[in-house]
């Protein structure tokens, strides 16, 4: 089954980190992707620009409407996510759990709809 | 076969009865989709019941059931889905074939890991148990949990499509992962008791699930009988059975425990508790379960000598509250300790505790906080603590009960 893992943290603490703290972090983003890519689960995966560069756009009375901003103005914000292909909710809970995501905000995990499964 | 001279109804309710968790478990193992297996099922009980009065109780029922069952399940399956996702489902299906004929694996303990999965909200995991494994309807359910049978019915449906679509697996975690998900196991076999316990002896409109929770707690210990904790829920549930019967009098009127007659209490059951105390503690692995059962077995004191053994009762409650860190339990500590320094101290142990909001609208607390400012003279404060208690209290016994109490204060 494929999930979707979703990364949600707090951006002003994220821009808050000194130097080393963001090496170090992103020396674990890479070791958690290798070991991914080594279990041959990974399916995909990016790292998203913060929510201040996000735009939302909706049709409203026939005229589109956009705005600057994230969808929900709310202190954890979705920061990136892996794509993963495991036999079942078990492994993608542990795999969530690995993820730095984990330790420094909160993991969601969601799984892919099967469209084929759907009449 | 002995079955054979057997009437078909029968037949089909024993195996029922013996078998239904373990068909479900088994049909749902593959395909993880619970609400399928069970309408196979009970499409599979109804042809049993057509069919077997005319041709005969079958050799070996379950098999006969179960081959029925799957017919039903590919059957529907191929209705229902698209070309290819059928293909899956009946393949998952049919997969399973290989063990025909042969006895059919017993995977209930994986059907109640699944019910129980922390990915299903706690609250639903009973219900949700006590449906796969032994067959409950939601209006019996709803009717334990004091919930109405629609909003129950939509809950299951929800949980077993999280289920299936979220692929939460049918499987016995492994060592590391045991403890923590065994415990929401056995959670929800006690919510499930608790709820049957705590059932006003009177409303007989009102399902008692303990039967049932009972069973589940025997399952456990058949399939995972290393485990401490399992026996030590199984001997706390069934110290408190024993005393069920000594709960109400003839007239149906509560008697509290202090009041209850040991003699009267259930001593099969006692003796059952208490072997599997002893063998769950010689894992040497205590835990909340195994306290809660050696508390009821610290009350088993006074039926022997007659006179409680408070000092034992304190220490298990210091023990459990270190686990449990539960306000409750604190309580009934408190409680005990009163017996041994009085009142006046114990009056000042629930001051400490009242600040904790759980207690606010716990019956039990009032209740006991009116014995002890009654004991203590302070009787005004004792009619108004008894007052919120029978405000808050469903069970009409109860409630007479504490009427009686607050009744019998000196004015």
């Amino acid at each position: 089954m494929h999930y979707l893992l979703m990364i949600y943290s707090n951006e002003a603490a994220m821009m808050n980190r000194t130097k080393p703290e963001q090496e170090q972090m992103i020396a674990a983003y890479t070791a958690y992707t290798e070991a991914l890519k080594k279990a041959g689960v990974l399916a995909g995966s990016n790292r998203l620009r913060p929510s201040t560069d996000a735009t939302t756009v909706r049709i409203a009375g026939g005229k589109s409407q956009v705005l600057d901003g994230p969808y929900a103005d709310t202190k954890e914000q979705l920061g990136g996510y892996y794509l993963i292909d495991v036999p079942d909710l078990d492994a993608a809970l542990s795999w969530a759990a690995r993820c730095p995501g984990a330790t420094h905000g909160i993991m969601e995990v969601r799984p892919i709809w099967n469209m084929t499964s759907y009449p | 076969m002995s079955l054979r001279a057997q009437d078909p109804r029968e037949t089909a309710e024993a195996v029922a009865r013996r078998s239904y968790g373990k068909l479900v478990a088994f049909l749902a193992a593959r395909t993880r989709d619970l609400a399928a297996a069970e309408d196979a099922l009970s499409e599979a009980f109804s042809a049993a019941l057509a069919d077997w009065p005319i041709g005969g109780c079958p050799a070996n029922p379950e098999a006969w059931l179960l081959t029925v069952a799957r017919r039903k399940a590919i059957d529907s399956a191929r209705r229902s889905r698209t070309a290819e996702a059928a293909t899956d489902h009946v393949r998952l299906f049919a997969e399973e074939t290989d063990a025909e004929g042969s006895e059919i694996p017993d995977r209930r303990l994986a059907l109640m890991f699944a019910c129980a999965h922390p990915a299903i909200d706690a609250n639903i995991r009973a219900p949700l148990m006590l449906q796969a494994v032994l067959g409950l309807n939601a209006e019996t359910i709803a009717s334990a949990f004091l919930m109405s049978p629609a909003a129950m019915s939509k809950r299951l449906v929800r949980a077993k499509e999280k289920i299936r679509e979220a692929g939460i697996p049918f499987i016995v975690p492994d060592r590391e992962d045991l403890p923590a998900r065994r415990d929401a196991v056995l959670d929800a076999i006690y919510a499930a008791f608790a709820e049957g316990w705590s059932d006003p002896g009177t409303d007989v409109v009102r399902r008692d699930l303990t039967t049932e929770a009972l069973f589940l707690a025997r399952l456990v210990v058949e399939l995972l009988p290393e485990e401490p904790e399992t026996l030590g829920l199984l001997a706390l549930m069934l110290h408190a059975d024993a005393r069920r019967a000594t709960r109400r009098n003839e007239n149906g009127d509560y008697i509290p425990f202090a009041e209850q007659d040991p003699a009267r209490w259930n001593s099969a059951m006692i003796g059952e508790a208490e072997a599997l105390l002893r063998r769950a503690s010689a894992h040497g692995a205590i835990g909340r379960y195994q306290l809660e059962a050696a508390l009821q077995s610290a009350h088993i004191h006074r039926r022997r000598t007659g006179v409680p053994n408070w000092a034992e009762i304190v220490r298990l409650y210091d023990a459990l509250f270190a686990f449990s860190n539960s306000p409750v339990v604190a309580l009934n500590r408190a409680l005990a300790k009163a017996e041994i320094n009085g009142a006046q101290a114990a009056l000042q142990d629930l001051d400490e505790l009242s600040a904790d909001a759980r207690l606010k609208d716990y019956q039990p607390y009032w209740a006991a906080r009116a014995e002890l400012l009654a004991k203590a003279g302070a009787q005004a404060q004792a009619r108004a603590a008894y007052e919120i208690a029978i405000g808050l209290e469903r069970d009409p016994a109860v409630r007479r009960f504490l009427q009686r109490r607050q009744a019998s204060l000196p004015a």
